[in-house]
């Protein structure tokens, strides 16, 4: 894939998290759309002042977990019940309540697996290469700094024009981000 | 994750809380420099040499054990007729229990937001895996061929079988299983930020690769933690019903039987009371000798040490409240087996075991009442040292002294252990420590990014 802008966007250096929330709040309300912020520990706050307030996360896990049940009492009657099904003692053949523990754990298996999985498709990952690590200094987006990108493909991105807004930001440094 | 009790501290709290989480002086990059250095530094310290070589070689003893019990049969244990569940039950309930110590402090706390948890919760959740792996053994092993294990699992096979699921002993292949893949999921989704800070800071471009693809490529997107943050709160949500399953599940494959001292219907608090004992017990073991090594005191405050005094006191008190209620219940049943049961744990020929289960399960850790007790970490680590045996003394209580004596007089028999039951039981501690031994080695024990969000200048506030 060609890519459509000359760089991958333009990012700005911060060295506190209070900072990079005011400095995001700031372009989401000077209109920018396409941007995020990178940063080495969950910031409080930081997704309000991106407007990034949902995820479908929750419902996924729901769905395994009900994925999970059915299929795991379902397996136990198609096992004792249809299949293979022994009479001991003239009990019944779907002893329900004995069902419970297994259909419990498969329930708890599947949104496990739901969460995690989710979570990787939801945010992309595994994704080998990102323009990001293009930055040199990027590497203290994992140690004690934090950045924010502004992406070239933001309809409002004007290469001087956004330098000079994420200047005004009063960042350590305004970086361009090559492909 | 982040902590909200460090805002405008209630005169209470603040009056409680006045050890530090997290020793004054630090800043985002001296945590990160401090745990990232001693995975990435060069020289390993001369100590971890010999510790794991004294934890590979008691490896070796368990492979040799298990070499001659696949070659023998497990006849080669100390098990009879009636004591058809020895050591191999006791060991398997005492490693299990220790690993749910590890999912309490970190899904539980969580959910309780006590941010203290925040440097042990990496480690502990590594003693779970490993406890677990080492619990995991014993069934396997103790099925007689154990080249068939597989069968345990519902797979369609050409035979037409299907395990019995109405058996408990299925419940409990399940509840194990569930427990280490939930387990191992949670351990390593926590290590991934981490993993991106090791990329990051490690110079040799295979280690940088490797750790890059161990992360996945994390960069710590906003967008990325929102989610992660939300999966990590979920994981926590379904982590806290599946540790108190496990040992219920564990506890049912007693209770539901008909000997007596298992026919209970109190057994699953009870058991997992006791799991959360003796688990809080080993961290406690573990922690002290490894905070002191790595000279990691400013992260594992004595508020730690303490607060998991608090939990294994609260917890041994549960544990002693159920030893008195099994004497009730034994008495109250006016059943002559009970009865006889409760008399004979007391003063028959296993008399010492249930006294020596008392001394160290009840009396010594009366001591945690003590704040010089809990503050002291000699002291602290000789009382974790009580209960772990106090604990394994319990299961053994449990196991052999009903089975061994339990209705007809002409069945009764005595069961004492071989050497190879030792050695798998010494096997699975040699087992547990070199991957314990590994793992503060080459992975970051203390969770970077979390300890990160400990400090005054992660708190981002509006005025």
């Amino acid at each position: 894939m060609r890519p459509k802008t000359p760089i991958y966007g333009m990012m700005a250096e911060f060295t506190d998290a209070k900072s990079l929330v005011e400095a995001t709040r700031r372009a989401r309300e000077s209109g920018y759309t396409k941007y995020d912020a990178y940063t080495p520990f969950p910031v409080e706050g930081l997704h309000q002042a991106m407007d990034v307030h949902h995820t479908r996360l929750p419902m996924i896990v729901l769905a395994g977990g009900i994925i999970g049940a059915l299929s795991g009492f379902g397996m136990q009657y198609f096992a004792q019940v249809i299949h293979y099904p022994l009479n001991i003692g003239g009990k019944p053949l779907n002893a329900w309540p004995a069902f419970i523990p297994i259909t419990f754990e498969v329930t708890i298996l599947f949104a496990t697996f739901a969460a995690v999985l989710g979570m990787m498709a939801l945010n992309g990952l595994p994704q080998p290469y990102h323009p990001v690590f293009n930055v040199d200094r990027f590497e203290f987006a994992s140690r004690d700094h934090f950045f924010l990108c502004i992406e070239a493909d933001d309809p409002k991105f004007r290469a001087d024009e956004t330098r000079s807004f994420l200047q005004s930001l009063q960042p350590r440094e305004v970086t361009d981000v090559p492909w | 994750m982040a902590s909200n009790d460090q805002v405008q501290p209630h005169p209470q709290t603040a009056r409680l809380d006045k050890a530090p989480m997290i020793q004054p002086g630090h800043s985002f990059g001296s945590i990160t420099d401090k745990i990232s250095s001693i995975v990435l530094s060069r020289q390993t310290p001369v100590w971890w040499f010999i510790g794991f070589g004294i934890a590979f070689l008691m490896l070796m003893m368990l492979m040799n054990a298990i070499g001659y019990l696949l070659l023998k049969g497990i006849g080669i244990w100390g098990n009879n007729n009636p004591v058809g569940w020895a050591f191999d039950i006791i060991n398997f309930v005492w490693w299990i229990g220790i690993g749910h110590a590890g999912t309490l402090i970190s899904a539980i706390l969580l959910l309780f937001r006590q941010a203290w948890r925040t440097s042990i919760n990496r480690f502990a959740e590594a003693m779970t895996l490993f406890a677990v792996a080492c619990a995991g053994l014993y069934p396997a092993l103790h099925v007689g061929r154990p080249w068939f294990a597989y069968w345990l699992f519902p797979y369609p096979n050409s035979m037409g079988l299907w395990p019995q699921f109405r058996s408990p002993l299925m419940w409990d292949v399940f509840a194990v299983s569930t427990y280490a893949t939930a387990s191992l999921l949670f351990w390593y989704v926590g290590l991934v930020p981490d993993f991106a800070t090791l990329r990051d800071r490690a110079k040799n471009v295979w280690l940088k690769r490797l750790y890059g693809m161990l992360c996945f490529g994390w960069r710590g997107s906003a967008r990325h933690w929102y989610t992660y943050e939300t999966m990590y709160l979920l994981l926590a949500g379904l982590a806290t019903p599946l540790v108190l399953s496990v040992h219920t599940i564990v506890s049912f494959d007693f209770a539901t039987s008909v000997i007596p001292g298992w026919h209970t219907t109190f057994f699953p608090p009870y058991f997992v009371a006791g799991a959360i004992y003796a688990g809080f017990a080993m961290v406690l073991t573990l922690a002290i000798p490894v905070r002191k090594a790595f000279g990691l005191e400013d992260f594992i405050t004595m508020r730690h040490l303490e607060n998991m005094a608090k939990i294994t006191l609260v917890t041994g008190l549960i544990v002693g409240y159920a030893y008195v209620m099994e004497i009730f219940y034994a008495w109250y049943s006016g059943n002559i087996y009970e009865m006889y049961m409760m008399f004979n744990r007391a003063f028959g020929p296993y008399w010492w075991s249930y006294w020596a289960l008392v001394l160290c399960n009840i009396i010594v850790p009366q001591a945690l009442w003590f704040k010089k007790v809990r503050t002291s970490t000699i002291a602290l680590f000789v009382v974790a040292m009580f209960v772990n045996v106090g604990m394994w003394l319990e299961r053994f209580v449990i196991i052999v002294v009903s089975l061994s004596r339990d209705y007809l007089p002409s069945s009764w028999a005595m069961y004492s252990p071989t050497r190879w039951d030792f050695m798998m039981f010494f096997g699975t501690i040699g087992l547990f420590l070199t991957l314990l031994f590994l793992f503060i080695r080459f992975l970051p024990m203390i969770s970077i990014f979390e300890m990160r969000t400990l400090l005054p200048e992660a708190q981002v506030h509006e005025d």
